[in-house]
């Protein structure tokens, strides 16, 4: 795990590459605080932080090949790489070190691009092809690590932030009005697009080839799944559950390997709970693992936790993460995501990193992925509720079913069955709608975009992110089961676009830290695409076969547990001692008006109305926390220059 | 009293909801969810105001959006119940 950066193109003068490699590389450090290297070529060159985990003594970056003809600069791990290695020096490959990195040039130089396909893991990077003055990119199946690039002078620039992209001469960050409409409706940005005016995101699962003057991006793998109505292989659940439990162990085993010890985190939750279990059974130490705990009851799942721990007689450490917490570290955190954010849940997961560099770790395996491949989230048992109720629209009884839903929303325990019908648009959108299942929650967060000043009002011109976001829908998207399609939207844009980067990636690299994914792997990704839906989604009750697969491994109490979303306290963070000077300033009319992009009278009365009582509903939060993180964001990566540009 | 009742209502959505924001012009049948106007716990704050306001109390079975879902509805809901009470008490 690490950082890196390059450029390809003439747009550098040769006496500017090593110091601006070098800047671009310091800007990086955090995600490699151990060695760092730079490697100048005629008219491209690449940077590298490292974060030593596999090859200790041996796999220094940039590195290159043997002849010289190619050099590679990598983020990730190729968890498969024992494997490709001796497939390689089978086919008489000799190797000069024992780092995955050296696998990629090999299996590069061999196979070309095609490369991408044998590669089972979490990656980003960049290869300098000398002969054919080639540089050639490319980024993980799911989105796990970063890429970004934009273009100055005719000359590519590309790097795991956008910060370093900042040190290159002519780059300055420039809020895209756009990119903020997304936030404010999906929660992330479409890819490429990100908040950085011109400064563009490699899609998952992509390649770029940069040659002869063309650029060309292209997909290497898409997640898809089978059309409704067709024959599965998996008549047979107690089969298919054997197969997952399989997979799932390999895809642990695989992401133990490392030259450090592994930890892993445990929320409490079945998720984490399985990769914990998995992994205390597979190493000779004792396991390490790590939690945060709140201090309101509504957040805390500690009990959960510590059973775990004993169950599995884990060495376990926890963080206790408080309100006034995450308002002390919430402007870091926005430095480190990039990205404006809606919601206040990096700022533990951010400190939680910082506890386990602490204590000495590098590497920490986490249960995230498994609400989105065995349809975990309550979306999409949302959806479905929305669709029974749509059969009879004048139920009375049926919308009583979305208070089980949401158990922790006090505002829904006392509703009529008419105004649950009613919030959850039951029967009024159309289930044809390719966005069926998102729709509640993609207007639910576009209200707060009621706080958009008149100017940007007008600068996105009655711009809809939703639309945009059906437009990019592959054509097979149609023809696949209403689960699938909801679960395909949720893996596509909102994992890699928010859960992997701004509570992800960003969180445990600010620390150095690298997070490891097995309900990630692409062979269990591929496998639960294929397994029928309601095997996954049983009745109400989610992730079925996974429960099935598991049984054996989790004490009754977190087999049978009912999801309970991953959440911080949002806008409450920020009231009390949490009102720290800088909420103030960011909030206040001067800064607001600066800032371009929010109404400061609307905003002031919603600063107001969180002083005077805790906000209570979604869309208050989601605003409070999307304003003063896109304050911050202005703040941090523009500085002076404080305003919005006018051209969407 | 129907324009009254609506008026004051309007006046609490507008600086509650809508935190001043005059460019939605709230139309007197305008859905407050269809419009995104107010969410669920936003209905009990509405809940509270028109009891506070206006003297109703407001049963269960009350809080339904036939009752509550534009100024309208509310205007009328609110005038029938204040009347009905003002003819019990004369």
């Amino acid at each position: 795990m690490c950082g890196f950066g390059g450029y390809f193109g003439a747009g550098v003068a040769p006496a500017e590459a090593e110091p601006l490699l070098r800047r671009m590389g310091s800007a990086v450090a955090h995600r490699g605080p151990d060695e760092s290297g730079v490697a100048v070529f005629a008219d491209a060159g690449l940077c590298h932080t490292r974060l030593s985990i596999v090859g200790l003594a041996d796999g220094q970056q940039p590195m290159s090949s043997e002849n010289g003809r190619l050099s590679i600069a990598f983020n990730g791990e190729i968890f498969n790489y024992v494997e490709l290695r001796e497939a390689l020096r089978a086919r008489g490959r000799v190797f000069r070190t024992s780092s995955d990195t050296e696998v990629i040039l090999h299996l590069y130089d061999e196979k070309g691009p095609d490369c991408l396909a044998d590669l089972n893991g979490d990656f980003a990077f960049a290869v300098w092809d000398a002969p054919r003055r080639r540089m050639f990119l490319a980024r993980d199946r799911m989105g796990v690590r970063p890429l970004f690039y934009t273009t100055v002078r005719d000359t590519l620039f590309f790097a795991s932030e956008a910060k370093a992209l900042l040190q290159v001469p002519g780059v300055e960050a420039e809020m895209d009005p756009v990119a903020l409409d997304q936030i404010f409706t999906l929660w992330a940005p479409i890819a490429p697009r990100t908040p950085f005016k011109g400064i563009h995101e490699l899609e998952p699962a992509n390649m770029m080839i940069v040659e002869e003057g063309k650029r060309t991006v292209r997909p290497f793998w898409s997640l898809s799944f089978p059309d409704l109505g067709a024959p599965s292989r998996h008549t047979d659940e107690n089969a298919a559950a054997e197969e997952l439990h399989a997979l799932l162990s390999d895809a642990t085993r695989l992401r133990m390997r490392a030259d450090v010890p592994v930890g892993s985190y445990l929320s409490g939750g079945l998720d984490s709970s399985i990769i914990s279990a998995l992994a205390a059974g597979m190493t000779p130490e004792v396991l390490r693992t790590f939690s945060v705990t709140f201090d309101s009851d509504e957040h805390d799942e500690s009990a959960f936790q510590e059973e775990m721990a004993a169950a599995l007689g884990t060495m376990h450490s926890t963080v206790e993460c408080r309100d006034d917490d995450i308002a002390t570290v919430f402007p870091e955190v926005v430095r480190f995501t990039e990205r404006p954010i809606l919601r206040t849940a990096p700022a533990p997961l951010f400190k939680l990193s910082a506890l386990v560099r602490e204590k000495g770790l590098k590497v920490v395996l986490t249960g995230e992925g498994a609400d989105e491949v065995f349809a975990g989230y309550d979306l999409f048992k949302e959806a479905r509720v929305r669709r029974f109720c749509a059969r009879q629209p004048g139920s009375r009884i049926r919308p009583h079913l979305f208070r089980k839903l949401y158990p922790y929303l006090p505002g829904l325990k006392q509703q009529s069955a008419e105004y649950l019908a009613a919030f959850f648009g039951a029967g009024a959108d159309s289930p044809d709608d390719p966005l069926f299942s998102h729709n509640p929650r993609f207007r639910a967060t576009g209200a707060a975009k009621l706080f958009f000043s008149a100017d940007l009002r007008e600068t996105l011109a009655g711009y809809n992110a939703a639309e945009e976001l059906a437009v990019r829908l592959p054509p097979e998207f149609g023809r696949w089961h209403p689960l699938h399609q909801a679960q395909y939207l949720e893996s596509r844009f909102l994992l890699p676009g928010y859960i992997l980067s701004s509570q992800g990636d960003r969180m445990a690299m600010a620390h150095g830290i690298e997070g490891r994914f097995p309900f990630l792997d692409h062979r269990l990704v591929e496998f639960a695409a294929t397994l029928p839906p309601e095997m996954k989604l049983k009745r109400l009750v989610e992730k079925h076969i996974l429960r099935e697969a598991t049984k054996d491994l989790l004490p009754e109490t977190i087999l049978r547990r009912t999801k309970q979303p991953y959440r911080a306290p949002d806008s409450q963070s920020f009231r009390g001692v949490g009102e720290k000077d800088y909420v103030r300033e960011a909030m206040s009319p001067e800064k607001l008006a600066a800032g371009g992009l929010f109404n400061p009278a609307s905003v002031s009365k919603l600063f107001a109305k969180s002083r005077q009582q805790p906000l209570t509903g979604f869309r208050d939060n989601a605003a409070f926390v999307g304003i003063l993180s896109s304050q911050l964001w202005l703040e941090t990566f523009t500085g002076s220059r404080f305003r919005a540009s006018k051209a969407a | 009293m129907t324009n009254n009742i609506k008026d004051s209502v309007r006046a609490f959505i507008v600086e509650n909801f809508l935190f001043g924001d005059t460019s939605f012009a709230l139309e007197g049948d305008a859905s407050l969810i269809e419009n995104d106007i107010i969410d669920s716990t936003g209905v009990l704050e509405l809940v509270a105001f028109i009891e506070e306001q206006f003297g109703v109390t407001m049963a269960d079975a009350d809080i339904v959006p036939a009752n509550l879902d534009s100024l309208d509805r509310i205007a009328a809901f609110v005038s029938a119940r204040v009347g009905a009470k003002a003819s019990q008490s004369a």
